[in-house]
């Protein structure tokens, strides 16, 4: 009964109200924040297409020639038509294999996000609504795991596995312990933020209404407070993607990630870097432009929100 | 006081312990050591003999205490590899590994603190847009990325520099290779110690300008304007040092950010540091140098940590002491 009588309040459409807002104002306004739009969008879209738009299989090895290796880029005096972007060392179609590359690498890093949010957002609303002990508990945990850098610890644990599984089993797993790694290592960057505004926003009245009538504790927690924290949440996560790709790509480039049969944009470069002194820089150049442009959007989005919801966000 | 330090030392000490216990799980669970000792060719029941002989059918606990004790006198077992110590092995791998973090951190204090208190100053001039625009886009460039692009501008096209290795190094102090003292050792430290700079100068920039726009900001300075100082002993004096608190911690905490970092720099420039050896090491799965190394980064994590904490304590009257 309740339910239907909300649903014929004459409430704006969500539609409405975001086109109202002041966040949907000052994207209108902002060029940089447009343009970087523009072009994550796009990237996902390619990525999420890639299958359907790029001209070969870069996994299918039959259609793979090893004479084709090293072709230069088509606009070179070298080049070939067939393929646009040349082709990397293994005669791969390096459009190809960049589109593919791409899909791998913001699949990693949105997956590595998902994971730490989700940690994150349980840890740090544990702690903040809770308090006490465990809040002092959780906290000093979040500390420790702070002073030790994400990469130095998915460096070693990656490199352990590795040892331990040997190369080619490690291979078959580099996608989901990518995840896990970067997932785990950096969950303290949203628990710190989520408790800093759970604190905040215990004190306000609705909380107090919410408990009086006899909610719990879980219901608050995730129905009541959650949702006032998502601000500091959008502004963490755009960040945390563009930094969990660069982790991604590093790792990759020490051999610790995405095999060279399955490469994001890190292994290709990685793979190109040998031959970048035989002066076949396309193979290292173009992915490393892929991913640079990647994170910057990423990065110049991150920075627009931060201004524009201007959220208290966890210092030092 | 007193409280602080024991408070914080304690701190040290259980990360130290969980540390420990990780490396000793690595090295109880990955390669076998028999294996390496005395090769495929021998029966089964003289492996159990010497397995019983060498303690390695005893109970986890007894082996761990076993090896806590030999960790504390500084042995971590030999180098499946280099047949010797295998904390010899990383220890001599220090110096350049270091030499190289020095170089960066002096790239990064000689350029981020000018860069940042201009463009806190002056937030609107054009420079300073620029050095924002910078270090937005230095923070976007992964580390290798940076890497390949000087080799290939500096060492292929232009031929300036050299790519790779540490070049000529002499000897100090008995022990120490360096590279600080030769030409061609400080032509070799260029290109690695930009890199390393590289990662951090943007994080460092940007945030000596927000902490010292906020400083500005504040009343100790409006009072100091009204009062008719000049402005030179205003953005130097008074506001530089209150800046320069948080920028500590975060900077102590970077330092161990930056051996991370050395890792991945050591290997485009296949600089014989630590990190290289330690990647190496996995590659032949020579797990006492991977222990080892676990061990002496862990030590410098906690021990950078520690003092950042204490030094903080001590120059900044304001923080709680005692507790939390």
């Amino acid at each position: 009964m309740s339910d239907t009588s909300f649903q014929m309040d004459p409430q704006p459409s969500a539609w409405q109200r975001f086109k109202d807002s002041h966040f949907f104002h000052s994207f209108k306004i902002d060029r940089v924040a447009q343009l970087s739009f523009l072009i994550f969008i796009t990237y996902v879209i390619l990525a999420l297409g890639a299958p359907l738009l790029s001209p070969y299989d870069p996994y299918d090895l039959s259609q793979v020639d090893i004479l084709d290796s090293e072709i230069p880029p088509s606009w070179e005096e070298e080049g070939d038509e067939r393929f646009y972007l040349g082709t990397d060392a293994q005669g791969r179609d390096m459009l190809s294999t960049i589109l593919y590359g791409t899909r791998v690498s913001l699949t990693i890093g949105i997956c590595a996000v998902l994971l730490q949010a989700f940690l994150g957002i349980v840890i740090g609303l544990t702690a903040g609504y809770v308090g006490g002990r465990v809040d002092s508990l959780l906290m000093r945990f979040a500390d420790i795991q702070l002073s030790f850098s994400t990469m130095m610890v998915a460096i070693i644990v990656l490199a352990v596995f590795q040892a331990t599984f040997g190369t080619e089993l490690y291979q078959d797993l580099a996608m989901i312990m990518l995840i896990l790694v970067i997932g785990i290592a950096e969950w303290p960057q949203y628990a710190r933020t989520i408790r800093a505004s759970v604190l905040a926003e215990k004190k306000k009245e609705y909380v107090d209404a919410a408990r009086v009538m006899g909610f719990g504790r879980l219901r608050i927690m995730f129905r009541h407070i959650l949702p006032n924290t998502l601000s500091p949440i959008l502004v963490i996560s755009t960040v945390q993607v563009a930094n969990a790709i660069i982790s991604e790509a590093s790792l990759s480039f020490l051999g610790l990630g995405m095999p060279v049969s399955q490469p994001s944009l890190g292994s290709l470069i990685s793979s190109g870097f040998e031959y970048i002194f035989s002066g076949s820089w396309w193979i290292t150049v173009i992915p490393g432009v892929v991913l640079v442009v990647l994170v910057l959007v990423m990065n110049l989005l991150g920075d627009w929100m931060r201004d524009v919801l201007n959220p208290k966000l966890y210092k030092g | 006081m007193i409280a602080f330090f024991i408070k914080r030392f304690f701190q040290a000490v259980v990360v130290m312990f969980v540390i420990s216990l990780i490396s000793f799980s690595i090295q109880d669970n990955l390669g076998d050591p028999l294996r390496e000792l005395v090769g495929q060719a021998v029966s089964e029941e003289e492996r159990q003999a010497l397995r019983d002989e060498m303690g390695l059918n005893d109970p986890f606990l007894v082996q761990y205490v076993r090896f806590a004790k030999n960790a504390l006198q500084g042995d971590l077992g030999e180098s499946y590899f280099f047949k010797e110590p295998a904390l010899e092995v990383i220890l001599n791998k220090f110096p350049a590994t270091l030499e190289l973090v020095i170089g960066a951190t002096f790239i990064i204090v000689l350029f981020s603190v000018p860069l940042g208190v201009y463009s806190a100053i002056k937030p609107q001039s054009v420079f300073s847009k620029a050095v924002m625009g910078f270090s937005i886009v230095g923070i976007s460039i992964p580390v290798f990325l940076t890497a390949i692009g000087l080799i290939y501008l500096f060492s292929i096209e232009l031929g300036w520099m050299p790519s790779y290795g540490r070049g000529e190094t002499v000897e100090i102090l008995g022990f120490w290779e360096s590279g600080f003292f030769t030409q061609d050792g400080l032509e070799h430290l260029i290109l690695p110690c930009f890199t390393l700079a590289s990662i951090m100068l943007p994080l460092f920039i940007r945030l000596i300008r927000a902490e010292m726009m906020e400083v500005l900001q504040s009343e100790y300075v409006k009072f100091a304007w009204a009062k008719g100082i000049s402005p030179r002993r205003i953005y130097f004096l008074h506001a530089l040092k209150n800046t320069m608190l948080p920028v500590i911690t975060v900077g102590g905490v970077q330092i161990g950010t930056m051996v991370a970092y050395t890792i991945l720099t050591e290997t485009v420039f296949q600089w014989p540091g630590m990190g290289f050896l330690f990647l190496e090491a996995v590659n032949r799965v020579d797990t006492p140098l991977i222990v080892a190394y676990l061990i002496v980064v862990g030590a410098i994590f906690v021990v950078t940590n520690t003092l950042v904490d204490l030094i903080y304590g001590l120059v900044n009257p304001t923080v709680k002491l005692a507790g939390r």
